[in-house]
Parts: C-alpha cells; sequence; structure tokens
C-alpha cells in the first residue's frame, strides 16, 4: 500500500472546496424543498459527509492528524444522532400516520 | 494525473448520486441513491490516503447508517410517493438560498490563500497506526466520553421506540 | 470668647433636633423651658462677645469649616465677628428669649407646642447664621432657612386653608426676592472672585470699580431686601402673615426676619456707598412704602394688622434712613423697632388671649380697667413707636429724621408726615381697644394674662423705655451706639454728614414732636371724646375711604397681573402639552410595542421547513457579514 501511494499526485485544495461547498449547498437545498421528514434527514446526513470531506482534506494538507480525529468523532455523533431521530420519526409516525412535516405545527403561537 | 482523473470521476459521480437525492420520486430510490454516494465518498478518502476515515466511513455510513435508513423506509412502508410537493415559491426561494450559500462560500475561497504542498508525495497519517496513537494519545478522554453518548443514544432510542401504553 | 462664637447658632439647632424628633414623647413644660434656656445660653454668649467687643477687641473672621471647595471656587463656613454682627445677636436672642418665655404661656393649651417651640428654634438657628454669617453665601443659607421656618410658622395652625395660603404667599414672594439676591450674589462673586465680606470690601477698594457693575450688584441684592423686608412691591405677605400665632408675629415679622434686608444692607454698606443710584431708590421705596403702609393702617380693624402695616412702614422708614447713609440711624432704629415692636405684638396677644381670640377692634374696648398691666405695656410701646422721649423710637426715628434732613427736604416732609400718621394710628389703635366701653360680648370672662406672659411684657417694656440711651445724639451727650458700630460704618466721614448744628437739631426733634403730639390729641378727640367706633364690614364707603380701606387694591392689582396668566398658563399647559401631547406620545411607544408584538409572532408558525428556511438564511446573512 505505501508503495502505490508513492505515485498518486495530489489534488489543489480549492477544488475539494468547492467540491464540497456544492455538497453542502445540495445539502441545503434538500432540506429546503423536501417534505418528506426522511428525506430531510438523509440531506442532513449528506451535509454531514461534505463537512466530513473537507476536514480530511484540510488535515492531510497541512499534515495534522487533528483533522481525522475530529472525522472521526463526527461521525461517532453522527451515528448517535440518526439513531435517536428515526427513533422519534418512528414515534411520530405512530401519532400521526404520516412523516409530512407540514402536519406537525402544533407548536405554533 | 491519476489523481486528478480519479477526483474527477468520484466527485462527478458524488454529485449525481446527490441531485439523485433530491429528485427521486420515491423514498426508496433516494436512499439508494444515498449510499452510492457514500461509496464515492469513500473513494474520495481513499484518494486522500485517509486509510482509516476510508474504513470507518463505510463501516459506520454504509454500513450502519443507510441500513437503519433502509429498516425505517422498509418496516413501516413509508415507499409511497404520495407525499406533495411545497409551494412553487418556497422552492424557488429554497433553490436560490442553497446557490446563494456556495456563492458566497465560492467567493470566500476567492480570498484565501491556500498553499499548494511543496512535496507531492502523500502523508502517512492517514495509516491506522498513526491515527491510533494520536487518538489514544490526545484524544483518549473524548473517546471514554463518546462511549457514554452511546449509551445516552442507545437508551434513548429504545425508550423513545416502545409502545405508548406500557 | 469669640471663639466660642460657633456655639451660638448651635444651642438653638439642638433645641430644634431634640423637641423636633422627641415631640411625641416630651412634655410640655419640659420642652418650652428647655427651648428657652437654649436661647437664654445662646444670649448669655452673645453678651460675652459683645462686651469683648465693647472693651475694644478686634472684630474676627472665623473659618469654621470647608464647605465648598472646587476649582476656583472657595466658600469657606464662616463667621464674621463684629460690632454689626454682634449688636444684632443681642436682639435676636434676647429678644428672642423674651418671646421664648412668653409663648410657654400663650400656646399652653395648643396640642402643637413642641412642634411650634422645636420651630422656633429653629429659626432662632437660621436668624443666627444670617447675621453671623461672614459671607454672603452663609448669610444666604440663614436668609433662606428663615424663609422656610416663617412658612412653618405661618402655617402653624395648618388645617385652616387660609392659613396654608398665607404662608405660601408669604414663602413664594421671598422666594422671588432670593432670586434677586443670588443673581446679585453671583454678579458679585464673578467680579470679585469671592464673597467673604471682608474679601469683597477690601477689594472694592483697590480695584477700580465699574460703578455699572455695582449699581446693578447692590440693586438686586436690595431685591432680595425688598422680599425680605416686605417693601414695595413685596409686602403683601406681611399682612396675611398675620394667620400664625402671635408670638410668630412678634419674633418673625417684627424683630428679626424682616430686618434681616436692613442688616443686609447695613452690612454691604461699602458696595452701597459706591452706587449712589441704588441708594436713591432705596430711599424712594423705603419712603413709598412707608407713606402707603400708614395710609393703610388708618383703616384697619384688626389688632394685627395695625401692627403689621406699622412694621411696614417702620422698615420703609429704616430703608430711607438707609438710603440717605444714616446706616447708624438705620440700625439704631432697627434694635429700638425690635423692643417696641415685639412688645406691642407680645401685649396684643395678651389682649387676643384675655378676650379668648377676638381680634376685631370694633368688639373691644374699655379693657383698660380690666386688663390694666397689658393697658400699661401697650401704651409704652404706642409712645415709643410714636416718637415721644424719652421712649426709645424717639431717638433713633429722630436720627433718621435729622438724615433725611441733611439731604433732601422734601422728602423729610413726607417722612413727617409718615410719622404723623404713625402716631394717629396707633393712638386709634390704643384709644379703641383700652378706652370707652366694652362692646363685646363675654364681658365676665376676661382676665389678665399669667406671670409667664408679663414678666417679658414688662421686660420689653423696661427696654423700650431706656434703650434709646444708646443713642444720644452728639449734641446732647455720648451716642454709644454710634462709637461702637464706628469700625463697620467707617465711611462715616464720607456720608452723612452733620451739616446742621445743633439748634437745627433741636428745631428739627421740636417740630417732629409738635406735629406728632398734635395727631395724638386729634386721635384722642375722635376715639375717646367723640367715641367715634369704625364702620362695619358692609358699609359703604366712598372715594379715598374707599380705597384705603381696601388697601389700595394691590392684592387685587397683583391677582390679576400675574395670578392669572399663570393659572391660565397653567391650564393651557396640562390640556395641551400635558395630556394630548406627552400622555400620547408615552401610551404610543407603549400600544407601539404591543403590535409589533402581535405582528411578530406570525414567525411562530410552528412548521418545521419555515424554520429550516429561517436557519439557512440566517447563515447567509452571518457569512455575508462576516465576508
Amino acid at each position: 500500500m505505501e508503495q502505490t501511494t508513492e505515485i498518486i499526485k495530489m489534488v489543489p485544495l480549492q477544488q475539494y472546496v468547492l467540491f464540497c461547498a456544492l455538497i453542502f449547498s445540495i445539502g441545503v437545498i434538500g432540506v429546503l424543498i423536501k417534505r418528506n421528514a426522511l428525506v430531510i434527514f438523509m440531506s442532513i446526513e449528506m451535509m454531514l459527509n461534505s463537512i466530513n470531506l473537507l476536514l480530511v482534506a484540510f488535515s492531510v494538507y497541512h499534515n495534522d492528524p487533528n483533522g481525522q480525529v475530529f472525522v472521526f468523532f463526527v461521525m461517532l455523533v453522527a451515528a448517535a444522532e440518526v439513531a435517536v431521530g428515526l427513533a422519534l420519526l418512528v414515534m411520530v409516525y405512530r401519532h400521526t400516520h404520516s412523516i409530512d412535516i407540514n402536519f406537525l405545527n402544533k407548536l405554533k403561537w | 494525473m491519476i489523481t486528478q482523473y480519479l477526483f474527477y470521476f468520484f466527485s462527478i459521480l458524488t454529485l449525481f448520486s446527490a441531485m439523485m437525492v433530491l429528485l427521486s420520486k420515491k423514498p426508496i430510490h433516494s436512499v439508494l441513491f444515498l449510499t452510492l454516494a457514500f461509496f464515492s465518498i469513500s473513494g474520495h478518502y481513499i484518494l486522500l490516503n485517509a486509510q482509516f476515515i476510508a474504513i470507518v466511513h463505510l463501516i459506520v455510513y454504509a454500513g450502519a447508517i443507510m441500513v437503519l435508513f433502509l429498516f425505517t423506509v422498509m418496516l413501516l412502508n413509508l415507499n409511497i410517493a404520495e407525499i406533495g410537493k411545497k409551494k412553487k415559491i418556497s422552492i424557488i426561494t429554497a433553490v436560490l438560498a442553497g446557490c446563494l450559500l456556495f456563492l458566497t462560500i465560492a467567493a470566500a475561497l476567492q480570498k484565501m490563500n491556500l498553499v499548494f504542498p511543496e512535496n507531492a508525495s502523500l502523508t502517512q497519517i492517514g495509516l491506522v497506526k498513526n491515527l491510533g496513537k494520536v487518538l489514544f494519545k490526545e484524544f483518549r478522554l473524548p473517546f471514554e466520553v463518546s462511549s457514554i453518548l452511546f449509551l445516552a443514544a442507545m437508551v434513548g432510542a429504545v425508550m423513545l421506540g416502545k409502545k405508548t401504553g406500557d | 470668647m469669640i471663639n466660642l462664637v460657633w456655639l451660638i447658632p448651635l444651642f438653638p439647632l439642638l433645641g430644634f433636633l431634640l423637641t423636633g424628633l422627641f415631640y411625641k414623647r416630651l412634655t410640655h413644660s419640659f420642652s418650652g423651658w428647655f427651648v428657652s434656656l437654649m436661647v437664654l445660653f445662646s444670649f448669655i454668649l452673645s453678651t460675652g462677645i459683645f462686651i469683648e467687643l465693647w472693651n475694644g477687641a478686634n472684630a474676627q473672621n472665623i473659618i469654621l469649616f470647608d464647605w465648598i471647595k472646587t476649582g476656583n471656587v472657595s466658600l469657606p463656613f464662616e463667621f464674621l465677628v463684629d460690632s454689626l454682627s454682634a449688636t444684632m445677636l443681642m436682639i435676636v436672642t434676647g429678644v428672642g428669649f423674651l418671646i421664648h418665655v412668653y409663648s410657654i404661656g400663650y400656646m399652653h393649651d395648643d396640642e402643637g407646642f413642641n412642634r411650634f417651640f422645636s420651630y422656633m428654634n429653629l429659626f432662632v438657628f437660621f436668624m443666627l447664621i444670617l447675621v453671623l454669617g461672614g459671607s454672603y453665601t452663609i448669610m444666604f443659607i440663614g436668609w433662606e432657612g428663615v424663609g422656610l421656618c416663617s412658612y412653618l410658622l405661618i402655617g402653624f395652625w395648618f388645617k385652616n386653608n387660609d392659613y396654608n395660603n398665607a404662608a405660601k404667599k408669604a414663602f413664594i414672594m421671598n422666594r422671588i426676592g432670593d432670586l434677586g439676591f443670588l443673581l446679585g450674589m453671583f454678579l458679585i462673586f464673578w467680579h470679585y472672585g469671592s464673597l467673604t465680606y471682608t474679601e469683597v470690601f477690601e477689594n472694592v477698594k483697590i480695584v477700580s470699580t465699574n460703578s455699572e457693575i455695582m449699581t446693578w450688584a447692590t440693586i438686586l441684592l436690595f431685591i432680595g431686601a425688598i422680599g425680605k423686608s416686605a417693601q414695595i412691591p413685596l409686602f403683601t405677605w406681611l399682612p396675611d402673615a398675620m394667620a400664625g400665632p402671635t408670638p410668630v408675629s412678634a419674633l418673625i415679622h417684627a424683630a428679626t426676619m424682616v430686618t434681616a434686608g436692613v442688616y443686609m444692607v447695613a452690612r454691604s454698606n461699602t458696595l452701597y456707598i459706591l452706587a449712589p443710584v441704588t441708594l436713591n431708590i432705596i430711599a424712594g421705596i423705603g419712603l413709598a412704602t412707608a407713606l402707603m403702609a400708614a395710609l393703610i393702617a388708618l383703616f384697619q380693624n384688626d389688632i394685627k394688622k395695625v401692627l403689621a402695616y406699622s412694621t411696614v412702614s417702620q422698615l420703609g422708614l429704616m430703608f430711607v434712613g438707609l438710603g440717605v447713609r444714616a446706616f447708624t440711624g438705620a440700625i439704631f432704629h432697627l434694635t429700638t423697632h425690635a423692643f417696641f415692636k415685639a412688645l406691642l405684638f407680645l401685649a396684643a396677644g395678651s389682649v387676643i388671649h384675655a378676650l379668648h381670640g377676638e381680634q376685631d377692634i370694633r368688639n373691644m374696648g374699655g379693657l383698660r380697667k380690666k386688663i390694666p398691666l397689658t393697658f400699661f405695656v401697650f401704651l409704652i410701646g404706642t409712645l415709643a413707636i410714636s416718637g415721644i422721649p424719652p421712649f426709645a423710637g424717639f431717638f433713633s426715628k429722630d436720627e433718621i429724621l435729622a438724615g433725611i434732613y441733611s439731604e433732601n427736604q422734601f422728602v423729610w416732609i413726607l417722612a413727617i408726615l409718615t410719622s404723623m400718621l404713625t402716631g394717629f394710628y396707633m393712638f386709634r389703635l390704643l384709644f379703641l381697644t383700652f378706652s370707652g366701653k366694652f362692646r363685646g360680648t363675654n364681658e365676665s370672662k376676661i382676665h389678665e394674662s399669667p406671670k409667664i406672659m408679663t414678666i417679658p411684657l414688662l421686660l420689653l417694656a423696661l427696654l423700650s423705655t431706656i434703650g434709646g440711651f444708646a443713642g444720644i445724639p452728639e449734641g446732647f451727650g455720648t451716642h454709644f451706639l454710634k462709637g461702637f458700630l464706628s469700625p463697620v460704618f467707617e465711611n462715616q466721614a464720607m456720608m452723612h454728614h452733620d451739616v446742621h448744628s445743633l439748634s437745627t437739631e433741636i428745631i428739627l426733634m421740636t417740630v417732629a414732636m409738635i406735629l406728632t403730639l398734635t395727631t395724638i390729641a386729634l386721635a384722642w378727640q375722635t376715639f375717646v371724646k367723640k367715641a367715634k367706633i369704625p364702620a362695619e364690614e358692609s358699609t359703604e364707603r366712598k372715594g379715598i375711604m374707599k380705597l384705603l380701606y381696601d388697601k389700595f387694591y394691590i392684592d387685587e392689582l397683583y391677582n390679576m397681573i400675574i395670578i392669572k396668566p399663570v393659572k391660565y398658563f397653567s391650564k393651557l399647559f396640562y390640556e395641551i402639552i400635558e395630556l394630548k401631547l406627552i400622555d400620547n406620545i408615552v401610551e404610543k411607544t407603549g400600544k407601539m410595542t404591543i403590535k409589533t408584538g402581535h405582528t411578530l409572532r406570525f414567525i411562530q408558525n410552528g412548521h418545521v421547513g419555515f424554520y429550516l428556511a429561517a436557519m439557512v438564511i440566517g447563515i447567509i446573512l452571518v457569512l455575508l457579514f462576516n465576508l
């Protein structure tokens, strides 16, 4: 594995930033457009992923392992969040038999 | 050279999957496209020689989280595409907001001064051994505390998932 | 002894605090005697200081502590102990003590007894500060303080609304004068950098003074004196101030407070000499006041009001004396006036006490047999005020008249006329009250006042008799007072020049005496022989009589010129600006807050999508802002 890595050249960092920004924006659009709570969740995961990628890219470029350790923890928290979030979703579905977020407006003025 | 092409390939794959996540009519298709996106991002990680992250990403995201999503979709029979769209104006505003966000970040990028690395060889910090050293030396406490976080998440998920009336 | 001068105001202050704080718990007899004792101690100390100064001690400016000291402004709390302030100290504490003792008897069955004495002691305290003050600032403290105490004591029986109005009137008119006093003080401070008497008077002599500034400063100070000493146009408060208890009228409105203006002008004699225009104004106003008050007093039917107008008239005469630069004469008349006016007021109080509250002289008469002691002292007081020798008023009034004569003959004629009128209305008062037949009700209950009231009366009568001998004109003997006060009025050589010889003086005295005796005889004729009684309230009066009886309509004039416009503007401001403008603004601000709340609550519409969108927009804005 170490030998293969010698010949692989590196990609400029700006491209990584742009790419991650694009994925992040797509995630934001997804959060704002969709009415299905599940798809909104998935868009949030996509956003988290783009951030992970960006962190790793920076950590590699600055030769700093802290970035990748941080990514490790982000993944950790994302996993926990998904678990709890889906449990909540299931509970909401049981009560309202729908996962349309437009029906979840009881907390209004 | 190869790196560039691989980068573009994986990027296009990721972008395509992301777009399809949003544009699919059925939720199950969105879930599957998202899994594909995760795989391609894992490819990015391998390009960057972040080996540990790549494998863990595959295991955690593609292996656990997406499976959770799939279970939810299939067990609750959420594969109905009846959920309508939002109002047209909301969609237009949302897309505009997203594009604006992207443009802002891109503009911020213009102001940054990102230096190219001197030597073109990849670093060794992505290897499991090196990353493990850092994780267990400097970040031991967060590591241990995260186990409590998981415990809380598990307990929470189980409590929330219980049938009411018990 | 002079070093202990700071104790002098401290005793009455102690009396005030003790009686004021514990007024519910102290017995009447204890508080009455305690406060009188305090004034007595001050009197003993004052006597000591007086004797020291008489024996040739120098005047001293004693600084007690640094009161205000910022930047260039340094106003220490200082006392000036010289012959003038020593004289005033004797008057204030001496007469004050006698009046305090008298009040123990007069107010003995009043439930506000302790409160009364605490106010009286507070008044003595402030008056002493005024008199002892070594700078205009300290004098002003006392000036304001006596105004306050005057208000408290006039409105002593506060349950009566008319008395409260009288107290307010006194205080407000005093205040108007105080504005002039303050402006004068500012002017002096601006030009001489200090307000201490010694420094200002030195600077005035050294620095070549712009006479315009001096004129304005002295006029402004005199305006303060107009308010405090009830001259035209600010005199209407004094007759109304008779609403207070009689000892108050005696102490404040006869002997001490109203003389503060005269004292102030006498103290600032160095300034006034350099402003001849002001001196003319002072003489003119004093004369007009003396004459007008005497005319009004001719037709008054309330025993205290006659005495009030006579006070105004005598004060006017004192100011005329000051205006013709007879400073010693004015101070001398101030002293003797304190004696016999206090005597007259206290005797009137004795009459009122004997008749259980009757004050209208038309319901009196024939009291000579019933309360002979009061009659006796009242007679002495009347003789003194009319200027009959050898009583006190003769010498002092004569000195002023001599000073006037050497300045302006015409003014002298008017002053003589005022003296004649004084004799007439005072004897009218005496005859209507004490001779003839008793015209009132309740004849059997009339009794003489108790010893505690009559002994001060007798002492004051004694002073009124022999007090004049302190100032015998030079031709006949030594003028003790002039010699004593000469360091203060050292410019006497420049002032009042004794142009006239001894013979002129004798002629003047004789003329004055004859004219006064004539008017007294006329009074006898009218009120004893013919036994004419003043007409009732409702009688129609014509022409001049009506004018005089209604006090020249001055109160009505003030009402029209000043009070009505003020009320009008007050109403205007209230209805338009207060209600419509300011209230509206305040209310609308409150309502606007509520409305904004009502509008903004729609942000919380419960839609998750909306919240997400809001979050994204917020993030974008933050990013943009930081870019």
